[in-house]
């Protein structure tokens, strides 16, 4: 069957599956009897089972078919939720996740199969009758059993039970020989399965199937890898087996050896010495481990899928009633048009219908592309988590506002930032427990994060109840840095100190640990930010906390613009940055250390010359009263002188290509109506 | 569906035999030049070219094509020649570039399309201390004329 064509599909639902069993085993922590989250874990780990299941994806489908398996037991009480257990499952969750990346990358799982992980399961599955309190240590011991799962003498790995063992013991008595064997079917073959029962038959053929591993059952419903190992008794002997086993095709290598019967305990030394004198099929192993390496180069490169957005039919209805509106306004206009003496009232009318419906169609269209935030934050809980463990800080996440919707590709890019802002909250902002005791604040740290929409803006707030940003700290840092000079410092205003945070390579945390504090962090956030046109801000108070405000604009696309001419040419200021515009007489530009200045209602503003940041010639002589656009930047105001006002235009912003990218002061350009290119100025990059 | 095959596989044959490229000769001042046609996006009439400030003198701006904004650069310039004068026979060439994506150029004269060989074109030694010889890659000759083939990518790449 080809799947191909549900590539995306899968991928989309895996990584809703995945998000939501992240916030499923959370809640499992903190409620452990609740049925209703059982109930749900079960549901999606079960679901992405079927899935991975239905796509090929076997390694996938094996770690969730352990995962749910442990998920079942919970379900049935037999087993205790601990601490011990959640690590397990969200590092099988991580792993999970991983396997998905890869397909996303390269429409292939890769070829890690998390043995530990799976045996991990395993001895939580075996565990759980006797009791919960001793996963620890057995814990620790299974990494071990299992160390390298690449290794050729598999068989070695099975694991005997006593009263297969008598029969073993019982048969060498006898004389008869007992083999271990390996079967590594090629990577390329189709049915797994098939080829697998033609070795099966083959060997059953010349010696007695004694342990089979993966089961035979399991082998027939292709719930393996790429191998599987047997022990056998035979009276033939070994190459005659192995030559029966290889005439199978597709067939990459068998390897076999006698198999030791040793006590239990010393069953694993014994037989790894008897297979190193042994080693049967050097060349062919040695094939089989170079498969899986030449696999891993496939990674790199384009990732097969393209990014989608799942869209409400709801929304999609409105947008198909709109265009239908559209092409009723589009027909009343050539109506209007071609009617003799059609009187202009009329042909007004239909243009200011035709405007509202495109008004409305923008709308749509961009709501369309908006996902809600969620799929974002929604792991940010998990990492919270796993912080407070490294950080052995206690802290608890508190989250509103998860529903708010942004453009698709902005919510794509606002997850590092944020990540990073939370990391910071975490590891700089909250104190140590000791320090909170003596503070008297509770002695669980709360980070914030909320988002809402204010405007056309959205604004997501990342908060902590720490300690705050410490100014004298961060001035005499930058100083030590030669950030700014000791003189700057005097002179600066804490906001401006504060902004300093953001400067590239800065980073006041006295120890560098691996969460935060390496001096990269708060300069990419800020650079990522405002590459999505948003900005970011930050209030600290001393000893209660600080603030941390992102606010980003609703769509990248569309925006309501200012239209002006310098010196003959037509550009366009975005209105969100518009203040107020102003009419100015020549007498009224003041000099202040050498800047032109204006004072406005009591407040002194700097003045830019467009036609001199243009490099352009003003058509108005000096004499003239000028037009004074006011543009604000933050807190920070400034007048842009212009020739003349044009009006006011919705504009689509059209990039200008990577050819023309150095013009820092034009942000991109637009289509006019009547065909002309006019640039779009960037008002924050002129101040 | 056999018959056909074998027709595929001789037009191969064929192309490998003398491989010719189709060129459109332009002109710039009195010289000809040949721009590869397989980068040809389209060919259009001079137009309004909103000027971009703060940037090399040879990219004389943006212009609209079909609702898309192209950089546009001026040949001439970037070949240190004087300023395009606008007649009526000037040119956009629409170059669609791998590494630089979409790019006009202006040229004086669009004269035609020719086919040149491999033997027709005598591959160019870089000894000449002139910059104007590092963007061409080749000379061809068609009927007793010169055309000096351009090397659009180092043509593309910024100064």
């Amino acid at each position: 069957m080809d799947v191909n064509q549900y590539l995306e599909i899968f991928l989309d639902e895996t990584k809703e599956h995945l998000e939501n069993l992240n916030a499923q085993i959370l809640r499992l922590e903190q409620e452990p009897e609740d049925v209703d989250t059982i109930n749900e874990i079960f549901r999606a780990a079960h679901s992405l089972k079927g899935m991975a299941g239905t796509m090929g994806y076997k390694r996938m489908q094996a770690l969730t078919h352990d995962m749910e398996n442990v998920f079942s037991e919970i379900r049935n009480g037999t087993m205790k939720v601990n601490s011990n257990l959640i690590d397990t499952l969200f590092q099988c969750l991580d792993a999970l996740e991983e396997y998905n990346n890869n397909i996303q990358e390269t429409a292939d799982e890769g070829t890690n199969d998390n043995q530990q992980l799976i045996a991990r399961l395993n001895d939580f599955l075996k565990t759980a009758g006797k009791g919960t309190e001793e996963p620890k240590e057995q814990k620790a011991a299974a990494p071990e059993a299992k160390p390298d799962d690449q290794k050729d003498e598999k068989w070695l790995d099975i694991k005997l039970e006593e009263s297969q063992l008598s029969v073993l013991l019982a048969a060498k008595e006898a004389g008869k020989n007992v083999y271990g064997l390996t079967v590594f079917i090629q990577e390329s073959c189709l049915l797994k399965a098939a080829r697998a029962f033609l070795v099966y038959k083959a060997v059953e053929e010349k010696a007695e199937i004694m342990v089979c591993n993966p089961s035979a059952q399991d082998i027939e419903d292709e719930k393996f890898d790429l191998d599987f190992s047997l022990i056998v008794i035979s009276e033939n002997s070994l190459d005659e087996i192995l030559q029966a086993a290889r005439n199978v095709s597709e067939i990459e290598a068998v390897t076999g050896a006698v198999y030791e019967i040793a006590q239990v305990p010393k069953a694993e030394s014994m037989a790894v010495v008897q297979a190193s004198e042994l080693k049967p099929e050097p060349a062919g192993s040695a094939q089989s481990q170079n498969a899986p390496a030449k696999n891993d180069k496939k990674a790199a490169g384009k990732p097969v899928v393209n990014r989608t957005v799942r869209v409400d039919i709801e929304k999609l209805d409105v947008l198909m009633n709109l265009v239908s509106e559209l092409i009723i306004a589009k027909n009343s206009l050539v109506s209007a048009s071609t009617t003799e003496g059609g009187s202009n009232a009329g042909f007004n009318e239909q243009i200011e219908y035709l405007e509202s419906v495109t008004t409305n169609l923008h709308e749509s269209v961009m709501k369309v592309r908006m996902v809600p935030i969620e799929s974002v934050v929604s792991k940010f809980p998990r990492m919270i988590r796993d912080l407070s463990k490294k950080l052995n800080k206690k802290m608890e996440l508190y989250m509103s506002g998860e529903e708010t919707e942004l453009d698709r590709t902005v919510v794509d890019e606002i997850g590092d930032p944020l990540m990073h802002l939370l990391r910071n909250a975490a590891d700089h902002g909250l104190e140590s427990a000791e320090v909170r005791a003596q503070r008297g604040k509770p002695e669980v740290g709360s980070i914030f994060l909320d988002a809402y929409q204010d405007g056309n803006n959205v604004v997501i707030e990342v908060r902590d109840d720490g300690s705050g940003i410490d100014v004298e700290a961060v001035k005499n840092k930058a100083i030590e840095r030669g950030v700014i000079t000791a003189e700057q410092g005097e002179s600066m205003s804490e906001k401006d100190i504060i902004n300093l945070l953001f400067h590239a390579g800065f980073s006041t945390s006295k120890k560098i640990t691996d969460i935060s504090g390496r001096g990269v962090g708060l300069d990419v956030v800020k650079s990522k930010i405002e590459s999505l046109s948003g900005e970011v801000e930050v209030k600290s108070k001393l000893g209660e906390g600080s603030t941390w405000i992102i606010r980003l604009p609703l769509t990248l696309a569309i925006i309501q613009a200012l239209m002006v001419t310098v010196g003959g040419e037509k550009y366009a200021i975005s209105l969100g940055s518009i203040q107020t515009i102003e009419d100015v007489g020549p007498d009224e530009i003041k000099l202040v250390q050498n800047r032109e200045v204006i004072n406005l209602r009591g407040s002194v503003i700097p003045i830019i010359r467009l036609s001199k940041e243009l490099d352009i010639e003003s058509s108005k002589s000096p004499d003239e009263n000028m037009v004074v656009v006011i543009v604000k930047k933050g807190e920070k105001l400034a007048g842009l002188v212009i020739d003349e006002l044009m009006g006011q235009q919705e504009i689509v912003i059209k990039s200008l290509g990577k050819y023309i990218s150095k013009c820092k002061i034009i942000s991109g350009a637009t289509i006019l109506g009547d065909g002309e290119v006019a640039l779009i100025l960037d008002a924050n990059a002129l101040i | 569906m056999e018959e056909l095959k074998t027709v595929g596989i001789k037009g191969i044959d064929e192309v490998s035999e003398y491989e010719t490229f189709q060129y459109i000769v332009i002109k710039l001042g009195s010289e000809q030049y040949g721009i590869d046609i397989k980068y040809v996006d389209n060919i259009v009439r001079m137009q309004h070219i909103t000027r971009v400030p703060k940037v090399a003198k040879y990219l004389k701006g943006v212009i609209n094509l079909r609702g898309e904004v192209i950089p546009v650069m001026s040949l001439r310039l970037k070949m240190d020649l004087p300023d395009d004068e606008i007649t009526k026979a000037t040119r956009i060439i629409i170059l669609k570039l791998e590494q630089h994506g979409t790019i006009g150029v202006i040229v004086d004269e669009v004269k035609e399309v020719v086919t040149l060989s491999t033997a027709e074109i005598e591959k160019v030694s870089y000894d000449g201390k002139e910059e104007r010889v590092n963007y061409i890659n080749g000379i061809g000759k068609h009927d007793n004329e010169l055309i000096s083939i351009l090397d659009l990518n180092t043509v593309a790449v910024e100064k």
